[in-house]
């Protein structure tokens, strides 16, 4: 009895404290953004970047671009989308969810063929057609841009139906890279993104797939309608345009669309 | 709309429930006969599945089954490879997922069983496995029918750790949940809702039949 007279008067306690907080807390809101996976790694830096500016917090939530899309399109409560393409946000910008004249390429990415081990291979075209593994891991071409293109590169190769048996699929490219770096596959089709900034003496193996084998990766950034108005969003979205942040982005392997 | 995903979820299923049953009775038997530290300490392990993620499982399993890991080593030296992304992987997975939901309901039903039974058997001088056989299992059965379409129903719900472990390939790892999941992230809702629906229709039919064959049959125990 006593107990449960205590447990109401803390919950009061609790309840009050948060509705005196509400106020503050919404005046400096996160900002919930959606980043395809591959962009991982440099938002972290240009998000702790735009906090040390500006004192706003930028939360970014990761997945495959198909996924994000359809989380759009359900109604998530993403201030920004950064995908892996630019389909995914024009159909946006179409279906009256994003500010079309926001709509433009923040990124162009490159594929690469990777292992963990230094050495497995040189020439990754060769090893590619000798079927030197057991394993290959692609993110999923239907939602994830880089899989897309992994596709490609096997089609213009003419080692997309042969090789289907040992194509493994990640839900994203994060999964993909997951997959060859726990050994589990022996090569996979990551960005380069992802292999960039690895210590030399975990780099393993790369090869930089041609530009010639695969539709360029242009990636898009829209600035969603219901954060149109939003200050901190506008403000962030300006903030990826900046030199800093270019800067940034080409460290990782990026090219920046002139 | 493409089917196989469907009778690959029910292979799954159906292979680890036949492993679930020959390794969760003796299991359940065990345990039910086992007080003390012990026991409670196998008890909870058993039941790790109920509380922890799917991820977290299927993180460790995709470690443990690759090149580097203890089972990875092992299947790898009796010459089957890494068991990541084969269906005998996903067997292993789902086996480890789904065993509370064999274990738990089969031991509830040795232990409402009670000494009497078995005592009066023993006086009529039948042998340990003898008593097991003809007199502990029959007296377990709705506990073991309730455990085994547990079982085949968890394992037809996994997800998290096909997602882990599968690598999503049609008519080996590709079951029902990363269907759904796939047509969901291509927006392809007429599919994915053919398959819910299957899958949700599926499932109460499941719950039903448990609550007609052991109406008073003692619960998951987490």
């Amino acid at each position: 009895m006593n107990r449960t007279r205590r447990f109401i008067s803390q919950a009061c306690l609790l309840g009050t404290l948060l509705g005196l907080a509400t106020p503050a807390a919404l005046a400096d809101a996160p900002l919930h953004i959606a980043v395809a996976a591959n962009f991982t790694a440099p938002i972290k830096l240009i998000a702790a970047d735009f906090k040390q500016q500006t004192g706003k917090t930028v939360l970014p939530s990761f997945g495959a671009t198909g996924m994000l899309y359809a989380q759009i399109r359900n109604g998530a409560p993403f201030a920004l989308f950064l995908s892996a393409d630019s389909r995914r946000p024009r159909l946006l910008a179409e279906q009256g969810l994003a500010v079309p004249s926001s709509r433009r390429t923040y990124a162009i990415g490159r594929l690469v063929l990777w292992s963990p081990h230094a050495g497995r291979f040189g020439d990754g075209g060769k090893v590619l057609r000798a079927g030197q593994f057991a394993r290959l891991s692609i993110a999923e071409p239907k939602a994830a841009p880089y899989g897309a293109a992994a596709q490609q590169v096997l089609e213009h190769m003419g080692l997309w139906h042969s090789l289907q048996p040992r194509i493994v699929r990640g839900q994203s490219l994060t999964q993909a890279y997951q997959y060859v770096a726990s050994g589990n596959a022996q090569l996979g089709f990551v960005a380069l993104s992802q292999i960039a900034l690895l210590p030399p003496a975990r780099k393993g193996s790369q090869w930089l797939v041609p530009q010639s084998f695969y539709k360029p990766i242009e990636q898009q950034v829209v600035l969603l309608k219901r954060a149109a108005n939003d200050p901190t969003a506008k403000a962030f979205y300006a903030y990826l345009k900046s030199p800093k942040v270019e800067k940034i982005i080409r460290r990782y392997g990026y090219e920046i669309a002139r | 709309m493409d089917l196989e995903p469907v009778w690959l979820t029910l292979e799954l299923a159906g292979v680890t429930t036949a492993i679930l049953m020959l390794v969760g009775i003796p299991l359940a038997w065990w345990l039910a006969h086992r007080s003390g530290w012990v026991g409670a300490l196998v008890g909870s392990v058993v039941a790790l599945p109920l509380v922890l993620p799917p991820t977290v499982l299927g993180f460790y399993l995709l470690v443990a089954l690759g090149p580097h890991g203890p089972l990875g080593l092992l299947t790898d030296a009796a010459g089957f490879g890494t068991l990541a992304f084969t269906f005998p992987g996903l067997v292993v997975g789902s086996v480890i997922y789904s065993l509370p939901f064999v274990v738990q309901p089969v031991q509830a039903a040795f232990e409402a069983i009670g000494r009497q039974p078995l005592e009066a058997a023993a006086t009529l001088r039948a042998a340990p496995l003898d008593r097991f056989f003809t007199v502990a299992l029959p007296l377990a059965r709705p506990g073991i029918l309730t455990g085994a379409t547990l079982g085949f129903a968890h394992t037809v719900g996994e997800f998290g750790v096909v997602l882990m472990i599968g690598g999503n390939i049609p008519g080996q790892t590709k079951v029902l949940s990363l269907a759904i999941y796939d047509y969901v992230e291509n927006l392809q809702y007429h599919e994915a809702n053919l398959l819910s629906g299957g899958m949700l229709v599926f499932s109460l039919l499941v719950l039903l039949l448990l609550r007609l064959i052991a109406p008073r049959q003692a619960g998951l125990r987490p």
